[in-house]
């Protein structure tokens, strides 16, 4: 049994994913006092910096999902003010958390990642990019799947089923950020593999398959209650071990540390695995992935909680 | 898999396979109760550095303090033990007088006996449904309709039809095409949910022919109507119109007795949602049942408010119209401040509906523009929010270049600074979109509803012109009258 400590849970923020962050934080929070630790929930706003070097806890737990939570902001400070905090380090969120650099670097490595362009908003007003729009079309086709480049929510991901409904889907991605990634759409199973330092380390494969089949609607496929959740996914052994695998090399890659969700496609086509991105805070409520992956692998939520803090200690 | 075994041992340990045990405790309706990303969204959107548009809010900020201080101390005087009691479920006689007062006010004359009251109007579109809806039963509604009512909808499992409105309300001939269909496939629908008046959330009224109409439609095919009528003395210009009630008790010859229209009223709009008084006025078999489902529900609506309402109505002759009158030059001038600074900022396609009385404004913007998306960039980029217009439609779809903006709960300058940071977020979308089309201008929406099919001011006889829209966004909470509260919260997670 761990030593009991001070533990400031870091919830809520200003994301869109600020509901599923409290849900998250709550669940954390419930999980570390069972655990014996000394718990302060913060819901993370203008006084957080002020109010971590007020509680001084010996450690924080970063269940924060989305902007500043995910993309180095938080772990930045918390490095400056030198408390030790779960989950992976700026440079790895950064990665993460960005879709068109993580691509890159997953491309690059030869890792199979769907045919992408990424786009910044200001190209486009500054360096006439609309222009390009057009041998993107040719060298994905449609259907294409547009996102923002980070962001975890639902909101902002676009399905363009063609040329003329790619403006209006462009559009709708930037609205969430300045740099929006064009993917080749995949059709194919939806899997999740979290990863976890230590052994085991890839979890039983979670399967989100959506109840209705709304494969142009992005929205409702990621909805709470369209969706359910086969754990372990129903696959042959050599896709399991291969999507392990490649989730493990992902993590790798990255720098994550600690924890982390890394989701991919099961191509229902050519039967290959593709790598779409990798969530270095991944939701923590017990009806998330992790937590269900975790449960399938025999490890209870709070010796799950365990491991990720002592992580914090051994970066 | 294995599971359970082998972690730190656990009781209390709310295991991922443990929650599976609750999912089969739920009842199937709760399918029906779904969250999503544009709800959690929208509850962003209440914080203090956001302008909010997005409201169903009245201005409640004008009732004097010192008449609320001594309303409330006379109900102490007077009845504090039966202000602390329960009270009757039909509600309280001296409240059911002052809803005889609204009503007349209204132009309606109702019977005394034929009145539930109800904490708040949407607990009775919540007893409606818990009285007439099996899963599966069809109620026929507006395209847009009220944001709350969704929820309400879903929870009952109801399959819900809509039609989509013009600058006259709901097409009568287009109901009828529908309930031809229906027809065809052996359905049947329940009811007909209207907001006949300043519709939330369109904005617009239903013509006097087609109240006729639609009075008449029901008749023939012998299907009830749920007439929501929470603004209806918010006119700020133009003449009443009669409400199905009255036309329906004409038609059924018979004084007083309406054969097939159940009325929602409310105090929320004329004097406070914080009351959550609000009463239907039911054929009495209806009523029988509402009583009945209300039994229920909560027993009886507070006393306390209904103690506060019969005071405030006897204070003086009047006096409350006085109060009503009030509001209808607060908001009059609000809303034409809104016309005006929607002209200003909102661009060259948008298109809006021009209420002739109400809370709503509908604005439809360029069809290639997702309100949920804007609202996204809106409510970060410029701190101001509205409610998307796809929390109007049942499939959260629909509705997608539209918005729904309140003009009765702020301030002007806070109205027109809100309208201006939206028309900020609006130009820098259209001019992406202009960059990535090559052309400037852009789409008018064709959205489904009919709404948006006029430019901006509509035309039209009865004088409310409807503007552009189409259809919403998705929406987290949707506030209106009563509905407030119960909009707002988030139901989904």
């Amino acid at each position: 049994m761990t030593q009991a400590m001070k533990v400031a849970v870091l919830k809520g923020g200003r994301s869109l994913e600020r509901a599923v962050s409290l849900r998250s934080g709550a669940q954390v929070e419930e999980g570390l006092r069972r655990l014996g630790h000394e718990v302060v929930g913060m819901d993370v706003g203008n006084e957080l910096v002020p109010g971590l070097l007020e509680a001084a806890p010996d450690v924080a737990f970063v269940a924060l999902h989305g902007r500043e939570g995910e993309d180095g902001t938080v772990q930045t400070l918390l490095e400056a003010i030198g408390l030790p905090y779960t989950g992976s380090g700026p440079s790895a969120c950064v990665r993460c958390t960005d879709k068109a650099l993580a691509k890159h670097l997953m491309a690059e490595a030869g890792i199979p990642t769907p045919p992408f362009r990424s786009l910044r908003e200001a190209s486009i007003r500054d360096l006439g990019a609309a222009a390009a729009v057009a041998s993107i079309e040719s060298e994905l086709g449609f259907p294409m799947v547009v996102k923002p480049a980070r962001g975890g929510s639902a909101l902002g991901v676009k399905f363009a089923s063609s040329s003329g409904e790619l403006p209006g889907a462009m559009v709708g991605a930037f609205s969430y950020d300045g740099t929006i990634v064009l993917e080749r759409h995949v059709a194919g199973r939806d899997l999740a593999v979290s990863v976890l330092d230590g052994e085991p380390r890839a979890l039983p494969i979670v399967e989100a398959v959506p109840r209705e089949e709304s494969f142009y609607d992005y929205e409702s496929r990621y909805q709470i209650g369209m969706t359910t959740f086969v754990c372990p996914a129903e696959l042959p052994t050599e896709t399991t071990t291969r999507a392990q695998e490649l989730a493990v090399q992902v993590y790798d890659l990255l720098g994550c540390h600690g924890f982390a969700r890394v989701d991919l496609l099961l191509d229902r086509d050519s039967g290959e695995l593709w790598v779409l991105e990798t969530n270095v805070v991944p939701g923590l409520t017990e009806t998330s992935l992790l937590p269900q992956a975790a449960d399938a692998a025999g490890i209870g939520f709070d010796d799950l909680l365990s491991r990720i803090l002592a992580s914090a200690f051994d970066r | 898999m294995k599971r359970g075994t082998g972690s730190g041992g656990g009781s209390t340990r709310p295991a991922a396979h443990e929650l599976a045990r609750y999912e089969a405790l739920f009842a199937s309706r709760t399918k029906g109760m779904k969250s999503s990303a544009m709800r959690e969204m929208m509850a962003l959107t209440e914080r203090p550095d956001v302008i909010s548009l997005a409201g169903g809010l009245p201005d409640t900020s004008t009732f004097p303090a010192e008449l609320y201080a001594k309303l409330m101390a006379e109900v102490a005087v007077e009845g504090t033990a039966r202000a602390l009691q329960y009270g009757p479920t039909e509600g309280m006689a001296a409240t059911v007088e002052c809803i005889v007062e609204v009503m007349a006010a209204e132009g309606t004359e109702i019977d005394p006996a034929e009145v539930i009251v109800t904490t708040g109007g949407q607990q009775v579109i919540d007893l409606v449904c818990k009285t007439l809806i099996d899963p599966g039963d069809v109620i026929v509604a507006e395209a847009p309709t009220y944001p709350g009512a969704v929820p309400t909808f879903s929870a009952y499992q109801a399959q819900v039809e809509q039609i989509e409105i013009d600058a006259d309300g709901m097409p009568i001939d287009a109901l009828e095409a529908t309930l031809d269909r229906l027809a065809a496939e052996g359905r049947r629908p329940k009811f007909i949910y209207t907001i006949p008046n300043f519709q939330n959330p369109g904005g617009v009224t239903m013509s006097l022919p087609r109240r006729r109409r639609l009075v008449e439609v029901a008749r023939e095919r012998e299907l009830l109507i749920l007439e929501d009528n929470p603004y209806g003395l918010l006119r700020y210009e133009g003449e009443p119109l009669p409400t199905l009630l009255s036309l329906d008790t004409q038609m059924a010859g018979r004084g007083g007795a309406s054969d097939l229209v159940i009325y929602l009223g409310t105090f929320s709009k004329i004097l406070s949602p914080g009351l959550r008084l609000g009463w239907a006025v039911a054929p009495r078999p209806v009523l029988e049942k509402l009583n009945l489902g209300k039994q229920g529900s909560d027993l009886c609506s507070s006393p306390v408010t209904q103690m506060f309402v019969s005071a405030y109505f006897r204070q003086r002759e009047g006096a409350w119209l006085e109060y009503v009158e009030g509001l209808r030059d607060l908001y009059r001038s609000r809303r034409d401040a809104m016309f005006e600074a929607l002209a200003e900022h909102f661009g060259e396609t948008a298109r809006w509906t021009r209420p002739e009385g109400g809370l709503f404004i509908w604005a439809t913007l360029d069809e290639r523009i997702d309100t949920t998306d804007l609202l996204a960039l809106a409510r970060t980029t410029q701190g101001v929010a509205f409610v998307p217009g796809r929390a109007a439609y049942m499939d959260e779809r629909s509705g997608s270049s539209s918005m729904r903006l309140n003009f009765a709960g702020m301030p002007e300058e806070q109205i027109r600074e809100g309208v201006r940071r939206i028309g900020k977020a609006i130009g820098e979308q259209v001019g992406l979109l202009g960059s990535l089309t090559g052309s400037s201008g852009g789409r008018a929406g064709t959205g489904k509803t009919g709404l948006g099919d006029a430019p901006e001011q509509a035309p039209k006889d009865s004088g409310e012109a409807a503007g552009g829209q189409e259809g919403m966004a998705d929406v987290v909470a949707l506030p209106r009258r009563e509905g407030d509260a119960r909009g707002r919260r988030r139901r989904d997670r």
